[in-house]
């Protein structure tokens, strides 16, 4: 044997040596979410709740240890695809997580379920998943992409607006936005409309708009498009003449900071607040300041309710993914203190939970934030749980 | 008809703003021969130092001078230190490496500013709306943008026609060597444009901060629709290019406005929403071929450069 075989031999004992104490020990989790384009902010969100989870437990999750690998789609399905692909393959990983964005979580997670991996979405709920699409491995921590939508349209009702107008972008999730508006909202339509997605200038919409003189103005933009609309619409004067609603997603303690005064006094619809009282709330929003030196978002919270799902599935099976029966099983009884309070899994693996208006205030620190006017619905199921049929 | 004015305004300001970014692309472009794909870092780059600077002094216009000073310092540095070095080299690898500069200036901004975009107002002194005509209420700093655009446009024109630092900067453009030869620093010469060039696209940033979120990778939407004006206009030239501005301003801005309604007309009204907003989307593209079908060298091209 000469001296490269030898050293062969034994660099390759050595790496075999890591990987199976790895083995045995950890339980690899990965995360396939959205860290650069101008929406990488949701992901790095996502990404440091669930983390923020893993260091409580000082790298345990219900006390096994766990190795989060994390990987950027960029927002491209095709990229998504093949990050999974590498994770189930070379990790490994039986666990994903991460999707940020429906189109995404459309090119991966039917697929994925498919081949016995568990899905966990701290995000992404498209209706085609939620209703015939649903899989017994694919379990939503968030919500179905129609329910905060829902919870104003209910709400603006209830407040006697009867001619509302509403803009989304022209994307999947922005069909799913008006439709989830609509499904509760009884009055008239003002007028409907659809921005290329990623739009920056939004003048021409906003003359449109002023011109059909609504009651109310309904508007699902996430990100930095938010951002542009809610500024030019202050611009424009319109926030003093026309209220504007929108989803939670419209107004994260992100986009607060920058868009300063203008969104102040906007009512919009979430799951989730920072000051929702309950005690695991109260002790992930002290956490996650202490730990980021700034306010959680909602997508934070999802992530971080993400990771606490997944580790009571662990704790109830002691680490041994290859008790995928009895780690469903856990899955679903949903046993963790959710920073929602109330939480509990649907027929068709979504959330039943209660659901929020809340309004843009500024706080006694001067920083904006978001506080709970009322609840508008109490264990709310998705429209589409009925229709999934295991 | 009220609304049709308003929305001509609004097409204006997008036109504007689009003639201060391809004013830059076009001048660097028509002189220097390079194409800059990292033009819209230096947007970026405006947008950003102006808003820390105003956040800290509370001033609009301190924050407008840092924002074009250190963007042209940046530029001018790129342009000796990078730039030079592709001035002989072929199109693809000047739009490699200036394509890495896209990536190398976002992740500088990522780590100096970190993800959260940034917060940007309107000066107190342009806040609020004006009545331009009986009925209508523009945004008063809409209409300082469209002020401002033309005032560039109006020194751009000056610039070029009426000093001799344009003079050498046109004759540089048709005969680099030549020019060389008569004693003109022609180094010196295409820092000093590729600065301007920086400057403009700077400016454009910083007015676009109060609107726009100032926030990581700004540059790139832009970006497309900035090189969409200088096909259109003629690459090359900065007549061209305020032609091309305000050409795709307008349609981009009456497309979005009236293509759901005059759909909704010729088909079913159903049909003609979902088909509204894809094609306000491609609209102008569509207008790019249609011209470049009739003009392939652009509205205004540039004469007599040599065939190299």
């Amino acid at each position: 044997m000469n001296l490269m075989k030898k050293i062969t031999l034994s660099l390759m004992l050595v790496m075999f040596g890591t990987l199976s104490a790895f083995g045995a020990e950890s339980v690899k989790i990965g995360m396939i979410t959205t860290l650069s384009t101008k929406a990488g902010y949701l992901g790095e969100d996502i990404r440091d709740g669930f983390k923020l989870a893993i260091a409580q437990g000082d790298g345990k999750l219900g006390s096994i240890p766990v190795e989060l690998i994390v990987e950027d789609d960029g927002r491209k399905p095709g990229k998504g695809k093949q990050i999974a692909d590498r994770f189930i393959k070379r990790d490994k990983v039986q666990i994903l997580t991460g999707i940020v964005f429906s189109n995404v979580a459309m090119a991966v997670i039917p697929k994925v379920v498919r081949s016995n991996v568990f899905y966990v979405s701290p995000n992404a709920g498209p209706s085609k998943l939620a209703g015939k699409g649903c899989h017994e491995n694919y379990f939503n921590v968030a919500w179905q992409n129609d329910n905060l939508h829902e919870a104003v349209g209910e709400y603006v009702t209830e407040k006697k607006f009867n001619n509302v107008y509403l803009i989304a972008p022209n994307y999947p999730a922005g069909k799913d936005a008006i439709t989830g508006f609509k499904r509760f909202y009884k009055g008239n339509i003002a007028g409907e409309i659809y921005t290329t997605l990623g739009q920056s200038d939004y003048a021409s919409e906003l003359s449109a708009l002023k011109a059909k003189k609504p009651d109310a103005v309904y508007f699902f933009l996430p990100g930095g498009m938010g951002i542009n609309f809610i500024k030019q619409y202050a611009q424009a004067g319109l926030n003093k003449k026309i209220p504007l609603f929108g989803p939670a997603f419209s107004f994260d303690e992100r986009i607060l900071k920058a868009v300063g005064d203008a969104a102040v006094g906007v009512i919009n619809g979430s799951q989730w607040s920072s000051d929702l009282d309950n005690p695991a709330n109260k002790e992930f929003v002290a956490a996650f300041k202490k730990t980021y030196g700034r306010t959680p978002t909602l997508y934070a919270s999802q992530g971080y309710d993400g990771a606490l799902l997944i580790g009571s599935a662990l704790k109830a099976v002691g680490g041994d993914m290859k008790k995928a029966d009895a780690f469903r099983e856990a899955l679903k009884k949903a046993d963790f203190p959710s920073v929602r309070g109330n939480f509990a899994f649907g027929a068709n693996n979504h959330p039943v939970q209660d659901i929020y208006v809340r309004e843009v205030i500024k706080d006694e620190n001067g920083k904006f934030t978001n506080r709970i006017v009322k609840k508008v619905f109490t264990n709310h199921i998705d429209a589409y749980a009925k229709e999934c049929a295991k | 008809m009220l609304l049709f004015i308003e929305q001509l305004f609004n097409g204006l300001q997008l036109g504007v703003m689009l003639f201060l970014m391809s004013a830059g692309l076009t001048l660097v472009f028509g002189i220097m021969q390079v194409i800059n794909l990292a033009h819209g870092s230096f947007y970026m780059i405006g947008a950003f130092v102006a808003a820390t600077v105003t956040l800290h002094s509370g001033s609009f216009l301190l924050g407008m001078v840092a924002g074009l000073s250190v963007a042209g310092i940046i530029g001018m540095i790129v342009e000796m230190t990078i730039l030079r070095q592709l001035y002989n080299r072929n199109h693809l690898d000047q739009v490699l490496a200036t394509f890495g500069l896209i990536f190398f200036f976002n992740e500088l901004t990522r780590i100096i500013w970190g993800r959260q975009p940034l917060f940007m107002d309107i000066p107190s002194w342009l806040d609020g709306t004006v009545e331009i005509f009986a009925g209508i209420e523009y945004p008063l700093y809409r209409l300082a943008i469209i002020f401002v655009g033309f005032i560039v446009a109006l020194f751009l024109y000056l610039l070029f026609s009426r000093t001799r630092l344009g003079m050498q900067i046109r004759a540089g453009a048709t005969n680099r060597d030549i020019v060389a030869a008569l004693g003109v620093n022609i180094k010196l010469l295409y820092t000093l444009v590729f600065g301007l060039g920086v400057m403009l696209a700077a400016l454009a940033g910083v007015m676009a901060g109060p609107i726009l979120a100032v926030e990581v990778g700004m540059g790139e939407s832009i970006l497309i629709l900035t090189f969409v004006v200088i096909i259109i206009g003629g690459i090359g030239s900065v007549k061209g290019a305020f032609a091309g501005a305000l050409l795709v301003g307008m349609v981009d801005t009456l497309g979005r406005a009236y293509l759901p309604t005059i759909l909704s007309l010729l088909l079913s009204s159903e049909l003609g929403e979902t088909l509204s907003a894809p094609i306000a989307s491609m609209s102008i593209y569509m207008m790019m071929a249609l011209i470049l079908a009739f003009k392939p060298n652009g509205l205004f091209p540039i004469q007599s450069r040599l065939d190299s």
